[in-house]
């Protein structure tokens, strides 16, 4: 199997801190991943290094075949070679509609004199449409998305980095703040994403990553604990004593 | 529902243009009807001239109400572009008018003048003030109103385009950004201050209500002519914009301005965007510049120094950030009510033992208002219309976190 993104010893210090340290990761096409760890193991800054927002200070990130470095990309370029990301509190823009959220998410050029000439079709209201269904909110379309409930918010998010069409998705604990139904719809849906394309879930909730029934690596100050099936990892003395001993 | 929505056409999505064209032709037409050129004579001249710069500096309020209320950049630095507008068109008004004086006085000679004998004359008469006999380099195009004309949209534009890339690449934002934009126009009005800049230092350009070629036709006249010209433009620039700002585009830069660090995760080039309204919004307001001075008459660098354009930001915050009629709202308004109480003749209040003078006392009173909007009625005077007009806010959580915020409010931005 190909990886599609091969994060190569990066390491990354704030202030002297190295938050990540000589870490590296591989995912292929079409995998499911969860990345576990206790808070401030680094999971999020793996994250901010892969989209883009960090650089790191060693190490390189590569992305697809032929491989190129993503370090070399901004933030929206690397959002342009396919990569989506789920922030760990909902992002969305609250004056806007959810039909104008999800429509500024559709795959279309981002160039700015594209933007100005694009019309909406037929074809792209029955795409704003059937997001909405899939994420449950096809009675919200009209609606500000600051009006949504917390959970809401988190459907709707996800419904915009559906539009986007990425190849490799990076989910930040998408479990915090839904219901337990609300967990089991989107564990669903993320198995499901996953056939077609990478996706990467940070959570804490075992019972969660349990449920997504995939390869777990765990971090821990910044760099690989562990790494296999959940059942594997969670034999390991070391991750027992910095993570699950708690 | 949203079928329909996509679905009807620009207009009827956006009927506010409607109206602001319908109250503009109304208004428009009611002048001219009133002037002393075309009709009964009840409005003077000199006020037909105030209502037509007003209809300009709406348009420059517009132009702001892009950058600010719908980009989220406080630009104190628009007017740099107004006047740079207004001392372009200065060049050809004065340097033709000039030339046609020169060329009368010196067909009295036996001999007729040269083309350089003529130049220089024409370059005596308007740098003389400043101790000067050469035409500089940047009146190179002075004689050509085509030229001129260009240069009012590229020069500005250019500025912009420049200065944009420059800070936007690096990512200034918020106050550091409204604080470079100012630095920009003091830069460019103490440049302009000096002797040797070529426009004549703190003399600037006069005589600029003279239009060469149109000797016969009387201010009262040309007043209403420019009042037409004003009205077009403003007309034109509020559709362009009602018209940015109603689709995707203006749905990315409203995006911009409330979280833009999502907005490039969603695969945007933000500073390809900024960079596009910044210098459209500096193209408008340069034809407002060059729109606003031939009926003023004069312009001088002091019209380049932060305070102008911090009034701009001041009337489109009280007319009403992020409505593009609540900036020529609050654009009239306020600058109508400056000049009369500025003007000496709005009736001082006698307080026991005080005068309020309204000369004085009337920029305590702007300033005084702008605060009390800002931290009461955010939305200006554009809110009561949103009110009348069924516009509720939707339910949303937390209080407007003011100018620098874009449209987040409390609890979401901290959420
Ligand atoms: N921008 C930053 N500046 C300073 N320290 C940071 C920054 N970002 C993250 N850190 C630190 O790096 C560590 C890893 O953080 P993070 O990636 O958010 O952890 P996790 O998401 O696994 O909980 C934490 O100790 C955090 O305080
Ligand atoms: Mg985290």
């Amino acid at each position: 199997m190909s990886a599609l993104l091969e994060v190569d010893s990066i390491s990354v210090s704030f202030d002297g801190f190295k938050a990540i340290n000589n870490l590296s990761f591989n995912i292929g096409e079409a995998e499911l991943r969860a990345v576990i760890g206790p808070n401030g193991a680094g999971k999020t800054t793996f994250m901010d290094i892969v989209t883009g927002k960090t650089r790191p200070d060693a190490g390189d990130v590569k992305w697809g075949t032929p491989p190129k470095s993503l370090l070399r990309m901004n933030e929206a370029q690397i959002a342009r070679e396919g990569v989506g990301r789920k922030f760990q509190r909902p992002t969305v823009f609250e004056d806007q509609t959810v039909a104008d959220n999800l429509t500024m998410a559709l795959k279309a050029s981002r160039n700015p004199f594209s933007v100005l000439g694009w019309r909406p079709s037929a074809a792209s209201d029955d795409k704003v449409a059937d997001l909405a269904s899939e994420v449950g909110l096809a009675q919200q379309v009209g609606r500000k998305a600051g009006e949504l409930s917390h959970g809401q918010k988190q459907w709707l998010e996800i419904g915009m980095l559906l539009a986007q069409e990425p190849r490799l998705l990076l989910v930040d604990e998408p479990a915090a703040g839904m219901t337990l139904a609300e967990r089991e719809q989107t564990t669903a849906l993320l198995v499901r994403l996953a056939q077609t394309r990478a996706v990467v879930v940070v959570e804490h909730d075992m019972d969660f990553v349990r449920r997504l029934n995939c390869k777990v690596t765990v971090l821990h100050q910044g760099s690989v604990l562990a790494e296999g099936s959940l059942d594997h990892v969670t034999r390991n003395p070391d991750v027992i004593e910095v993570y699950l001993g708690r | 529902m949203t079928e329909k929505l996509t679905r009807q056409p620009f207009i009827l999505r956006n009927p506010q243009v409607l109206v602001v064209l319908a109250v503009l032709a109304v208004f428009t037409v009611a002048v001219t009807l009133l002037s002393q050129a075309y009709g009964s004579g009840v409005i003077p001249t000199s006020t037909v001239k105030v209502l037509g710069k007003t209809l300009c500096l709406a348009l420059a309020a517009v132009a702001m109400d892009l950058v600010w209320g719908y980009l989220g950049i406080l630009s104190l630095g628009q007017m740099a572009f107004f006047a740079l507008g207004g001392y372009l068109i200065g060049q050809w008004l004065m340097y033709a008018r000039t030339e046609s004086i020169v060329a009368a006085s010196l067909a009295q000679n036996p001999i007729p003048p040269t083309p350089a004998e003529l130049q220089e004359g024409v370059a005596n008469q308007i740098f003389g003030v400043v101790g000067s006999a050469d035409l500089p380099l940047v009146w190179s195009f002075a004689h050509s109103l085509p030229i001129q004309l260009l240069l009012v949209l590229a020069v500005p534009g250019l500025l912009a385009l420049v200065f944009g890339w420059l800070a936007f690449r690096s990512r200034v934002n918020g106050v550091y950004l409204s604080i470079l934009t100012q630095a920009m126009t003091l830069a460019l009005a103490l440049w302009l201050f000096q002797n040797d800049s070529g426009f004549r230092g703190n003399n600037g350009l006069s005589g600029l209500q003279n239009i060469p070629g149109l000797d016969g036709i009387d201010q009262a006249t040309l007043s209403v002519w420019f009042l037409w010209a004003s009205a077009l433009a403003l007309a034109l620039a509020y559709v362009l914009a009602a018209w940015l700002v109603s689709g995707k585009f203006g749905s990315v830069v409203r995006a911009i301005r409330d979280d833009e660090t999502r907005v490039r995760f969603l695969g945007y080039p933000v500073e390809g965007f900024k960079l596009v309204v910044f210098t459209l919004a500096a193209m408008i307001t340069a034809v407002a510049g060059a729109l606003y001075y031939p009926q003023a008459g004069i312009i001088n660098p002091a019209e380049l120094m932060p305070i102008a354009s911090i009034y701009l930001a001041v009337w489109v915050a009280i007319g009403g950030r992020g409505r593009l009629y609540g900036a020529i709202i609050g654009a009239v308004v306020v600058s109508l009510l400056s000049s009369w109480f500025t003007g000496g003749r709005a009736p001082s209040i006698h307080l026991p033992g005080y005068v309020v003078n309204w000369v004085d006392w009337w920029q305590v009173a702007l300033g005084l208002s702008f605060v009390l909007v800002t931290l009461f009625a955010p939305k200006g005077i554009a809110g009561i219309f949103d009110r009348l007009g069924g516009i509720l806010p939707p339910q949303r959580h937390g209080r407007d976190l003011g100018p620098d915020q874009g449209a987040l409010q409390e609890q979401e931005a901290k959420a």
